[in-house]
């Protein structure tokens, strides 16, 4: 099978929002950065999927050449290929997803994992996007994926439960925290990353839909009020939250 | 001008993000002098969706079959792209529910629209809609704009207030969309709920729990008060990732961003993740025996000492006020 996963490189969550000089993006000034987490399991579940049906997991992202980081630690935990979609501009989640979708068509893909989302935007939108540019059907929020003679039956998260979807390869599978436990990559699996080669290509030009204007801070809260030291506290407490924010 | 607002339903039933998209699309407009139509898409919910016109819609379009009693990505998508081309919408509104953040960018695609999701806030100025959204889990805030002719904007749940309905009635226009089997290449065949669970992204108090308790089993306390609240249970990533509680329980910056008007953090210290996905609750407790936790700089009201005390004395208060 012909697996692609989509990575995104990101600050990582211990990342402190500090606005840029731009206004619009983030101080990168002593930020790490890494694998986008829910990006881990999609491509552990794409490896998953070349254990059961053969075939060879090739790894894409689409930025600079600091995007090689998350690709070559994707390498390391087993993905064959990688290939980097060079662009340094900024792109909203349309403009990514259609030069991923491109690809996605030269390539042949036969199935597609992302993550449920970048933690960097929070869009929650390139799978769709993706899936829709194909016309394949796509399944997000994924935590439980099984797949028999190109049906696919999977679980989604919803609100106070989960819902059981049906469909067909080809397809998107847009993975959620649970869907499978990622890997570390192993010492072997580092070492063969650094010969796997990555391939540059520049990605397909795209314009953007949604235009940031500014960047802010949610506004700080004022401090509050210790109520008291042990289980004595617990009645005014109550009557705070009753009477003064009336939450209860 | 027309907005399309898509209001969520299960089992026949509106979400109470339905009313919020509804009432939101109504406060705009007026400013953008435009007609407000609601969307219900289902099986049987012709008979609820009059109701709509309390909240603001001036007409409800009811697109409804059998097939479309449990939700199905591609379908739903179809239909919402085909009512708004019919109707031509310049703006549609949807919930950033799990329903609506999956449909979503699909109808864009469709409409050749670009969408901002996840909204909490949408101003007009001069007839423009700016909508602002959390970014980083929240650690940020951008203003955004939508370039294309048709816009699309998702909408966080219990951010938006529906208030009450005035309880005029809207005019109901059943609507025929034609599907095949292949509109239905992503469907649900069943849905399987949580039984009596409150989900954080919905609840309107959470409790949360962190890796101060020590163990699993002293989530116990936690679902007490939570129970006694009518609350949701929440759960911190070192609890989660320790397998003590389920995933689908976990906020902040890799689990859910939540905005309750009560978020009670018990034994949590407040690493800047999970920080990121609760600090936007409208009333923040919490419970700690370290007095320099970063949680208590969110906090409104805290108490400094061992939750294994203070948590079921809290219990105690809260049933005797609410008499349970």
């Amino acid at each position: 099978m012909k697996i692609l996963v989509f990575v995104n490189h990101v600050p990582d969550t211990e990342t402190k929002v500090k606005v840029g000089a731009d206004g619009k993006s983030i101080d990168t000034a002593g930020v790490n950065y890494m694998l986008n987490p829910y990006d881990e399991f999609a491509v552990e579940e794409a490896l998953r999927t070349k254990q059961a049906f053969g075939g060879e997991v090739v790894v894409v992202s689409l930025g600079g050449d600091a995007n090689k980081e998350t690709l070559r630690k994707s390498l390391a935990m087993g993905c064959d290929k990688a290939v980097l979609l060079k662009d340094q501009s900024v792109r909203d989640s349309f403009a990514v997803a259609s030069s991923l979708a491109a690809y996605a068509k030269e390539y042949g893909a036969e199935i597609i994992f992302c993550g449920k989302q970048s933690i960097d935007y929070d869009d929650a939108q390139v799978g769709g996007i993706v899936a829709e540019l194909l016309g394949w059907p796509s399944i997000s929020v994924v935590v439980k994926l099984e797949i028999t003679d190109g049906n696919i039956i999977a679980e989604r998260e919803i609100e106070g439960g989960h819902e059981i979807v049906h469909a067909k390869l080809p397809a998107v599978i847009i993975a959620q925290k649970g869907l499978n436990e990622p890997r570390y990559p192993s010492l072997k699996g580092i070492m063969d990353a650094k010969r796997k080669p990555i391939e540059e290509k520049s990605a397909s030009p795209a314009d953007n839909r949604v235009e940031v204007l500014a960047l802010r801070q949610p506004p700080a809260k004022a401090a509050g009020k210790i109520v008291g030291t042990d289980a004595s506290a617990a009645a005014e407490l109550v009557r705070l939250l009753h009477e003064e924010a009336k939450v209860i | 001008m027309k907005i399309l607002a898509f209001a969520e339903q299960r089992n026949g039933q509106f979400k109470k993000v339905a009313f919020e998209v509804v009432k939101a699309a109504q406060t705009i407009s007026e400013q953008l002098n435009a007609e407000v139509i609601a969307l219900v898409v289902g099986n049987n919910i012709s008979s609820i969706a009059g109701q709509l016109g309390g909240y603001g819609a001036a007409k409800v379009i009811c697109v409804e079959e059998p097939r479309l009693e449990l939700y199905s990505t591609t379908a739903y998508a179809k239909i919402i792209a085909e009512i708004a081309k019919a109707e031509s919408a310049e703006v549609l509104l949807l919930p950033a529910s799990a329903m609506g953040k999956d449909v979503a960018p699909r109808v864009a695609v469709k409409l050749n629209a670009g969408l901002a999701v996840d909204c909490t806030a949408l101003s007009v100025n001069n007839g423009t809609i700016t909508a602002t959204r959390p970014v980083y889990a929240g650690k940020g805030l951008v203003d955004v704009v939508v370039k294309t002719p048709v816009k699309l904007f998702s909408l966080r749940p219990n951010v938006f207030t529906a208030g009450n309905s005035n309880g005029t009635p809207a005019p109901v226009d059943i609507r025929k969309v034609e599907l095949s089997d292949t509109d239905f290449s992503a469907a649900v065949k069943e849905v399987k709920q949580s039984s009596g669970k409150k989900d954080v992204a919905e609840a309107d108090i959470i409790v949360s729990g962190g890796r101060g308790l020590k163990g699993p089993e002293n989530f116990k306390m936690i679902e007490e008060l939570a129970a006694s609240l009518g609350a949701a249970v929440g759960a911190s990533r070192a609890v989660v990732d320790a397998g003590w509680r389920p995933h689908d329980e976990q906020v902040g910056q890799t689990g859910k961003t939540v905005s309750p008007s009560l978020y009670i953090a018990v034994a949590i210290s407040g690493a800047v993740q999970h920080l990121a996905g609760m600090s936007s609750s409208k009333y923040i407790v919490a419970i700690n025996k370290d007095k320099e936790a970063p949680i208590f700089s969110v906090a409104d009201y805290g108490i400094v000492g061992d939750a294994f005390e203070v948590v079921p004395a809290i219990t105690a208060e809260v049933k005797k006020l609410l008499g349970k």
